[in-house]
């Protein structure tokens, strides 16, 4: 199996995914260009985090029309696992691959600290390691996390039971103390009605070792290499 | 000799518009051979502004010391750099953008961090880190300084937003996490902020690259964004320049930066550079296109020639002299191999930049410039470069009222209790945790940083691929310095050294950026002689060579000087990065210990036994300014070889894995550190709550000087029973008193006892809430 992690111009986290993937995780990764117009056969995407063609009119909104999202869009169609962290998370709603959008944070501040999340679906080959109501610690840096979506598109989140991540506070409860940027329903990550397009605010690639102060993000990536080797269990 | 097309007639006086005084203006004359044009006089005028050509500080900066076994390149290139081992170097340099910051806060402080990002990577060094080192104006109102209004105090909040938001703005889209750094607060800094930035870049050291232009008929590259009219007179007018009422004029001179196109930038040159097809490479920072052709031909004994009919421009109809001054950010020149244009050309298309040959490298050492194959200008580079005014300014020591005991602080009666007060300290700006500031930046990106700020007394990050990280404080204090330049001086060395001994590692190097006011005044001349005497003594013992930086003059408004303010950076190389020490205190039960290189200061190193000595000396203390509105006398005494014992000790303290967390105790006395510790323990526990402290200690002195006091040369550690006695034999070995003075508690209450009667307790979380909030609380007042 192999991961790719796709680099835009102005990407600034894809070498940490790709560290995360080949010297922690210990699997096969390779970095696949903007202007690619295929995925080099990777089984599992990452858009990683940072300030894809400079965030440029709004954060996301150019990167999608990069010649690799052509490509990025026909895998997701076709159930290839794509995982969207942060600017990639942005870019996955600016494509449409994911519904909804992100504001400016509440705060209307940049902020970068350790949250904690909590896992509310583990049916996803995103979180299948976790257990239900796994509370992971994560950091998150950004400064427009503040998910939000119209009722419509709500309701059909929680019906689907759409939204893998919620903040919460340390020990897992709702709490708006725990919310850092005022997302609606707490929510920090969430994935398609099909479960193989994920994205989250928080920095997972940044939670792989307990030198960094939290090894919590290391489940994600576990999954997603679980539900590669034996794909019958990434089932809705 | 030039010809140009019709153009403005150079006189004396145009020349002295541009910062030019008549004996300049006649050296001008007498390299060229006759009058300058106007395109020429723009280049002398900016490459031999003060901050550009260290005019009035090069006779003083020759008594620093420079050299060392691990500095690979010392001052002179773009950055100094430093043998870090296993075959890799690491690049750093701290640089200041004060005058734009105080223009356009956001602007100024955002090309600030552009800049010395540049700097790095144009040595072929990756950055991984960024400190910064910041100073305002009161964002309160302060006992120490009643007559600073609320319409300064309301400017000052603005310029540090604008600041703050302007450094995050850069690192972050860049990708450069900005891990450290320090917030000061005095009242001359109002008009003149002080914004000074620290980079930190890898690279294998058969990577290096250096600015020589060299090769006659090699091709010279401009590459990166195009020229615009931002930013021209940046170095000769606004930084070489003090401020008057018309500053905001000034606001044309304020580059703008974009981090977008720096990140393109970085990455293209790195691959570039990987070709093998670039000879040299110089970012345009200050003077842009003039400096960096001067530098680079002058540095390689060549010549330059360039059109400027090829330079990518922003804005039509631009002269060569907007072209040559322009300060448009995120550009690099570069110097290829000859036939080997297209491999570089290539990588820079990729990443979607500008790359155009604009030039060649020529015999002659002429820097040679022409606007559609016209020459416009023609100056020799060399004599441009090396051989502008070099200047013996007169110096004389400021007089000084005479003071005594009515001066200085007042020490309160005995078993006063000092709980209010402390509560005061804590909340006061220069104290308080700059937790609200720093979490606006990206600390973590590029997953190297083992301590964020806050964490631990230095920044630390790991070097991936080895077992090493390294570790890097800034310090500086103006208010001591303004005391007694020499004696501050050295304290700002030994305590970024302290910081970075108390996170493991060794203090290797230095960088420095020294913010002073006019070199035209001979105080502060004398000023900048003695802090410049001070740092060197400092960086001897120490053993910390300066290896770059820059110097910052001009810094006053309406004839009103910043205090003198040198800014010290210090590298440290740990070489197990699994050995980093953080401040947090991590168990109850451990004992707290109290490590000091000089004398036992339980009284008796204070043998006279008169108040007044102690009394002047804490007149100097950031207590003396908050409480008593008092700042006068002398910083505290320093011994050096003090310093250094403590600083070897804690190295090896880390090393030996016996100690479980180190602070360093420098503003706010013992006090402050304890407390520190207490606060910083709390995310590392289930529970979150932090840890308490019981401290116990015996002084003759009185309890301020006891408890605050800003003696150097002292660290706490917190030390598990089991290794206790371990710790206690290394600090022996080391020649470092060792004094258990209390426990690490469960039971959240911070309490210290002096002399058997409790003079501050509280509980931990009461005065943690006034600490971690109090800054955002005043910003928003």
């Amino acid at each position: 199996m192999k991961f790719g992690v796709v680099v835009f111009p102005g990407s600034n986290c894809d070498h940490d995914a790709f560290y995360a993937i080949s010297n922690v995780l210990q699997q096969p990764v390779e970095f696949i260009w903007h202007q690619s117009e295929d995925l080099a056969n990777c089984d599992a995407v990452i858009l990683p985090g940072g300030f894809a063609h400079g965030d440029y009119l709004r954060t996301g909104a150019l990167a999608r029309f990069s010649p690799v999202m052509k490509s990025v869009k026909t895998f997701a169609k076709s159930g290839g696992l794509v995982l969207g962290i942060c600017n990639g998370f942005q870019i996955l709603l600016e494509a449409g691959l994911l519904p909804g959008a992100v504001m400016r944070n509440i705060g209307l501040r940049y902020i970068c600290r350790h949250v904690h999340i909590r896992v509310d679906n583990t049916a996803t080959p995103f979180t299948q390691a976790a257990t239900p109501g796994q509370v992971l610690k994560i950091p998150i840096a950004h400064n427009d996390g503040n998910y939000t979506a119209d009722p419509q598109t709500l309701a059909e989140l929680q019906k689907n039971e759409q939204i893998v991540f919620r903040y919460t506070s340390a020990d897992g409860k709702n709490d708006a103390a725990g919310n850092p940027n005022g997302s609606l329903e707490n929510i920090a990550g969430i994935c398609n009605r099909e479960r193989n397009v994920s994205g989250l605010m928080p920095h997972p690639e940044r939670a792989v070792e307990s030198v960094l102060d939290s090894a919590d993000g290391l489940v994600i990536f576990r999954s997603m290499v679980e539900s590669l080797v034996t794909p019958a269990k990434a089932s809705a | 000799m030039a010809t140009a097309s019709a153009e403005i007639k150079v006189t004396a006086e145009i020349a002295a518009e541009h910062g030019l005084s008549a004996p300049e203006y006649a050296r001008v004359q007498q390299i060229l051979g006759c009058d300058p044009n106007i395109t020429e006089l723009g280049i002398f005028s900016v490459m031999w502004s003060e901050h550009c050509s260290y005019k009035s500080s090069k006779v003083h900066l020759k008594r620093l010391p420079v050299r060392g076994k691990l500095v690979v390149q010392g001052p002179g290139e773009n950055a100094g750099v430093v043998d870090i081992g296993d075959g890799l170097v690491a690049a750093f340099k701290i640089e200041s953008h004060n005058h734009p910051s105080f223009v356009e806060p956001f602007q100024g402080a955002t090309t600030g961090v552009g800049g010395i990002l540049r700097d790095i990577f144009t040595m072929g060094a990756r950055p991984i880190a960024v400190l910064d080192s910041l100073r305002f104006g009161p964002i309160i109102v302060e006992n120490s300084a009643p007559s600073v209004s609320p319409a300064t105090i309301a400017k000052n909040r603005r310029i540090l937003d604008g600041v703050i938001r302007g450094i995050a703005n850069y690192g972050n889209s860049f990708g450069v996490p900005t891990i450290g750094g320090e917030v000061c607060f005095e009242p001359c800094y109002s008009q003149n902020p002080l914004v000074n930035a620290l980079a930190l870049g890898i690279a294998k050291k058969e990577d290096l690259f250096f600015a020589k232009a060299r090769g006659t008929g090699n091709p010279v590259i401009y590459v990166g964004a195009k020229t615009g009219r931002d930013g021209i007179h940046g170095a000769s007018l606004l930084a070489s320049a003090e401020f008057t009422e018309e500053s905001q004029q000034k606001r044309p001179n304020v580059q703008v930066g974009d981090p977008f196109v720096e990140k393109l930038l970085l990455e293209a040159c790195l691959e570039a550079m990987n070709t093998g097809a670039v000879v040299a490479i110089q970012d345009m920072g200050a003077a842009g296109l003039t400096c960096s052709t001067t530098e680079m031909a002058s540095r390689g004994g060549t010549g330059i020639e360039i059109d400027l009919a090829r330079v990518p421009q922003r804005e039509s109809g631009m002269t060569p002299y907007e072209i040559m001054l322009s300060e448009s950010q995120e550009r690099m020149l570069l110097v290829a191999e000859k036939g080997r244009e297209p491999e570089v050309l290539q990588v820079f298309k990729k990443w979607g930049l500008d790359a155009v040959v604009v030039g060649e490298v020529a015999d002659g050492g002429l820097l040679r410039v022409k606007d559609h194959g016209v020459v416009v200008a023609e100056i020799p580079a060399h004599p441009l470069a090396e051989e502008g005014p070099v200047y013996q300014r007169p110096m004389a020591k400021p007089s000084r009222k005479e003071e005594s005991a009515a001066d200085w602080f007042v020490f309160a009666p005995e078993k006063k209790n000092l709980t209010n007060n402390f509560k005061r300290l804590l909340a006061s700006p220069a104290i308080s945790s700059k937790g609200w500031i720093t979490e606006q930046y990206d600390t973590m990106v590029r997953t190297n940083t083992l301590a964020v700020p806050g964490a631990g007394d230095a920044a630390v990050v790991r070097i991936k691929g080895t077992a090493r990280a390294l570790a890097l404080a800034t310090d500086g204090n103006g208010r001591w310095c303004q005391l007694n330049p020499r004696l501050g001086a050295m304290h700002a060395v030994a305590e970024a050294a302290r910081n970075v001994a108390c996170s493991g590692a060794k203090p290797i190097a230095a960088t420095n950026c020294l913010n002073f006011g006019s070199p035209e005044k001979p105080e502060v001349m004398w000023q900048f002689s003695e802090v410049i005497d001070g740092l060197a003594a400092a960086c001897n013992e120490l053993e910390t060579p300066i290896t770059g930086g820059n110097v910052s003059f001009y810094n006053e408004t309406l004839g009103s000087s910043i205090y003198p303010t040198p800014v010290i950076g210090i590298l440290g190389v740990m070489e197990d990065a699994t050995n980093v020490l953080k401040m947090a205190f991590r168990d109850a039960g451990d004992i707290v210990v109290l490590l000091d290189g000089g004398s036992d200061s339980s009284g008796a190193s204070r043998s006279n036994g008169s108040g007044s000595h102690l009394a002047r000396e804490f007149s100097s203390s950031e207590y003396s300014k908050t409480i008593g509105g008092i700042v006068a006398g002398e910083p505290p005494a320093i011994d050096l070889p003090a310093e250094k014992r403590l600083q070897q000790c804690l190295v090896a303290l880390a090393a030996s894995r016996s100690i479980r967390s180190a602070h360093d105790i420098s503003d706010g006395g013992l006090a402050v550190t304890v407390a520190e510790s207490c606060f910083a323990s709390g995310p590392a526990r289930k529970s979150g709550d932090t840890f308490g402290s019981l401290i116990s200690i015996e002084d003759r002195n009185p309890a301020e000087s006891a408890v605050f006091g800003e003696r150097g040369a002292r660290a706490i550690v917190s030390v598990s029973t089991a290794s206790l006695n371990a710790v206690l034999q290394m600090a022996q070995k080391y020649g470092v008193s060792a004094k258990q003075i209390g426990k690490v508690t469960a039971h959240g209450i911070f309490s210290i006892e002096l002399n058997g009667s409790a003079i501050i307790e509280e509980s931990v979380e009461t005065l943690r809430d006034i600490w971690a909030h109090s800054l955002e609380r005043a910003l928003k007042q």
